[in-house]
């Protein structure tokens, strides 16, 4: 494939702080977005231990209740907006999006720097949110509490999340034009790898949903700052308005969270089970129908929010109908492994931590959607643990096996797969102690939020906050051996796993413009079968 | 030490057990296609293994009759759960006929009950065993959620709206009652308790403590004191409209529109008059709006609707049976 290896690739073109500020490099701009990310996810994780430790007695011991208060909700800020949201689409996403097309880059590469430094911007605003004094109205900004009832920095904080709804929007914009327009000569819609579905799903997200949320967190500032009416009944506003339209974006989000995650585990499954992946094109519109059918399910946040009982059955129906997709994408994935040839390498394993948690959050969500059940769990800790399934479990663990896969190709260097494996299971079994015993939690009736709790519910939260410890080491682990790597990694060469797929026919790193000479395609994403010799 | 780590919540309503068999029914459900994939993926990959990384696997495009078995059987499976589910989402927020009406107020960070008989009572709930009871509440600030865990309901208390729950306890004793929609500082406090008794215990509550009256004598008292009663006369010649026999029936506005003369209508009447004029009737009544409290505007609701011919279950509760005033718990009342 590769006649000779290039000296220069995208890391060691130009070393300087400006060449990294002012570039335009897809790979490079994925970087600073993976800085950015990283930093506000150790932020979240801070608030995480915080709440945990507070949470270890059912008194309100710790911090006050305003400090407990503003850890919560800086923790889901930070999280949802800076971590989840941009954590496979601008990092995973910017970075093997063009490799995977055949492209140079994508196909604006300037609005592509313009969005990282919209994201930058909105992030200052939150820190410097965080920093003078926090905001303790919850990620969601409920009014009339965020509007007449708090006194913390809300109008600063919704300013970051607004400006950083631009950035969303800029990349989901980028990404779909790219898909259309970059594609190397041959490939075809139904040769794209299944990752870029996933994208193009959650560009068309990012793109019809984000500009109603940061209308609606501009109504709250607006609201908070001249008293005009849009929520407070006070003011003749309707507090359940702000519901509606809060979550006629933040329910679709979910899905910016999960269909990158979704698309890269295709990804790293036909890679490591070395055959196609199962019902391709199952797999790839399912992306498309959860992107769509997601924007329908909104009102099942409403359930308890006095909205009309038929209003709340259609909704319950929808979320229903939105879980056939989800398991769709599931089967396809345990039937890809049968009759392959399974490699069970670190990126693997992450995979199968992300097809446990991923199932129990996706299975839970049969609890949370049915009405007559909801109105018991709603605002419980059944809840916090359903979600956290889906967003850490699925999202996250998706990320870290994306991460795993990729890192070869991003930096050129191996890293230890012993100590990979080992990182992927401490997260697993933490993260099950961490939030198993919530649903337990949440179905005796703890809601979410509380600072101080009766004492029967001690023993799970102990149980739950001594998980976040196991939890917080496996996290920490990826820290050591990544950096280990950087800089005494063995070297990776173009192919480590032997993958398909365009991104692995260049160098790694990858030349500052991806491929020597023009990729042409042939055939479809996951033609392992045909590749090398046949199992036995 | 495990014994006394609770896992499942007490059943203490008639609801109760039905939403906890429509859970282990999920339960049941969520385990069997858990297991499932965990098994096959295990399977395979112990089957399939191959450490080398130089093997591949066979040409397996997909199939189209699996990819239609795995969507139909979840989808059917799906709509089974929504149907039983949807079924108990409207037993448990439909309330029988005949209830034992309580009203309360979300303010932070503390949820005040008034029962019909005038009792007055502070985070805490005093009710009688095996009877229907609904609360009917609002919040004076921001959003709250009136959550009683043992009774499997809960219900936003919105500001400028009523909200409520209805259940029928099923056993006696103090159940748990949370704030569940966050409010501030103190929402974690936002609790209180909800004491089941036996009816005749609760008769001898009832009995207990110095009254001012009952809530609907309470509103009727302010309907003079506000002068509602100078224009709301009782034969229909005023010049605002009869309240007698209009809660609970249909009223026809100028517009033509009919609405129900519920507690949301009675409120909205007051707050704001001219959104929902009476046909026949000119737009001269003024606004109330910070004239009343939320309390206040419940104890004219009740007062309304005392005024409709058919007599309210709640006022069952005031024919007190003499008791031992000595065994009633100690509870906020003023």
């Amino acid at each position: 494939m590769l006649a000779t290896e290039s000296p220069v690739n995208y890391l060691n073109v130009n070393t300087s702080v400006a060449s990294w500020l002012f570039t335009k490099d897809h790979k490079r701009i994925a970087i600073l977005y993976m800085v950015v990310v990283t930093i506000a996810f150790i932020l979240g994780a801070i608030f995480a231990a915080g709440i945990r430790l507070e949470l270890a007695t059912p008194e309100g011991d710790l911090v006050s209740s305003d400090t407990y208060n503003k850890l919560f909700t800086m923790h889901g800020v930070a999280m949802v907006f800076f971590v989840l949201i941009p954590v496979v689409p601008a990092i995973l996403g910017n970075f093997v999006l063009p490799l995977m097309l055949g492209a140079k880059d994508v196909a604006f590469p300037k609005l592509n720097l313009l969005s990282w430094y919209v994201f930058v911007i909105g992030f200052t605003f939150t820190i410097a949110a965080m920093v003078t004094g926090g905001v303790d109205t919850g990620w969601t900004f409920y009014p009339p509490y965020s509007t007449d009832g708090s006194n913390s920095n809300v109008v600063l904080a919704g300013l970051g999340v607004f400006i950083t709804g631009f950035s969303s929007i800029l990349t989901g914009l980028n990404f779909m034009v790219t898909i259309h327009r970059m594609r190397a000569p041959g490939l075809t819609w139904f040769r794209l790898p299944l990752f870029v579905w996933a994208l193009y799903s959650t560009s068309l997200v990012m793109v019809l949903g984000t500009p109603v949320v940061a209308i609606t967190v501009a109504m709250i500032a607006v609201e908070r700052a001249f008293g005009l009416g849009f929520f407070d009944p006070r003011l003749g506003g309707d507090p359940v308005l702000f519901q509606h339209l809060f979550w006629f974006y933040s329910h679709p989000a979910v899905y910016i969270m999960i269909l990158p995650p979704m698309g890269m585990i295709s990804e790293v499954i036909a890679c490591f089970s070395r055959k196609n992946v199962f019902g391709y094109s199952f797999v790839a519109f399912s992306s498309l129908a959860i992107a769509i059918f997601g924007f329908l399910v909104w009102a099942h946040h409403l359930f308890v929010a006095g909205i009309s009982p038929y209003s709340a059955m259609v909704f319950s129906f929808l979320t229903y109908a939105v879980a056939v997709p989800s398991a769709v994408k599931t089967f396809n994935w345990t039937a890809t492994l049968y009759r392959g040839a399974i490699w069970l390498k670190a990126p693997m394993i992450w995979v199968f931590g992300f097809l446990g948690l991923f199932l129990i959050g996706g299975l839970t969500g049969l609890f949370t959607a049915a009405l007559g059940i909801d109105i018991h769990i709603h605002d419980t800790y059944f809840v916090v643990a359903h979600f956290h399934y889906i967003m850490v479990g699925g999202a996250i663990m998706g990320y870290f096996a994306g991460l795993h896969y990729y890192w070869p190709k991003i930096t050129g260097r191996m890293y230890s797969d012993g100590a990979a494996k080992a990182a992927a299971m401490l997260v697993f079994a933490g993260f099950n102690m961490t939030f198993f015993p919530q649903f337990i939690l949440g179905y005796l009736g703890m809601p979410r939020r509380y600072h101080m709790y009766p004492p029967e519910f001690a023993a799970l939260n102990i149980l739950s906050s001594a998980g976040a410890t196991v939890l917080g080491l496996g996290y920490l682990l990826p820290m050591m051996y990544f950096t280990y790597s950087l800089f005494k990694g063995a070297k990776a060469g173009p192919n480590p796993w032997r993958a398909t797929g365009l991104e692995w026919q260049t160098q790694s790193p990858p030349l500052p413009h991806n491929f020597a000479v023009q990729p042409v395609v042939t055939e479809g994403a996951y033609e392992y079968s045909k590749r090398e010799i046949k199992v036995a | 030490m495990l014994a006394g780590i609770p896992l499942f919540p007490t059943q203490a309503s008639t609801i109760a057990s039905e939403v906890d068999n429509l859970y282990f029914f999920i339960v049941a459900v969520t385990a069997f296609f858990a297991l499932l994939v965990v098994i096959l993926v295990t399977f395979f990959a112990i089957k399939y293994r191959d450490d080398t990384g130089l093997k591949v696997g066979d040409p397996i495009t997909g199939s189209i009759p699996l990819e239609i078995g795995w969507s139909l059987v979840p989808f059917i499976v799906a709509m089974g759960i929504f149907v039983w589910a949807t079924t108990v989402y409207f037993h448990s927020i439909r309330p029988p006929d005949q209830t034992l009406e309580v009203y309360s107020t979300g303010k932070r960070w503390m949820w005040r009950f008034q029962h019909v008989d005038g009792h007055r009572e502070i985070n805490q709930l005093h009710i009688p065993l095996g009877r229907p009871i609904k609360v009917t509440f609002t919040s004076e600030d921001v959003l709250h959620d009136l959550y009683i865990p043992a009774f499997r309901v809960k219900a936003d208390a919105i500001p400028g709206r009523y909200s409520s729950i209805w259940f029928t306890p099923t056993k006696t004793g103090e159940f748990h009652l949370f704030c569940a929609e966050y409010c501030g500082t103190r929402h974690s406090a936002m609790i209180g308790t909800v004491i089941v008794m036996e009816p005749d215990e609760y008769q001898a509550w009832l009995s207990g403590g110095g009254l001012t009256g009952s809530l609907s004598a309470r509103g009727e008292q302010l309907f003079q004191q506000l002068a509602c009663s100078t224009c709301h006369l009782s034969d229909g010649t005023g010049r605002g409209p009869s309240l007698a026999g209009v809660f609970g029936a249909q009223v026809t506005l100028q517009t033509g529109q009919r609405v129900l003369a519920d507690a949301g209508y009675v409120r909205e009447s007051i707050l704001t008059p001219q959104m929902k004029v009476v046909n026949g009737f000119q737009p001269i009544m003024p606004t109330f709006q910070g004239l009343v409290t939320e309390e206040q505007l419940l104890s004219l609701i009740e007062y309304v609707k005392s005024l409709s011919a058919n007599p309210a279950a709640g006022q069952q509760a005031t024919t007190a049976a003499p008791a031992a005033p000595a065994a009633a718990p100690q509870g906020d009342r003023r």
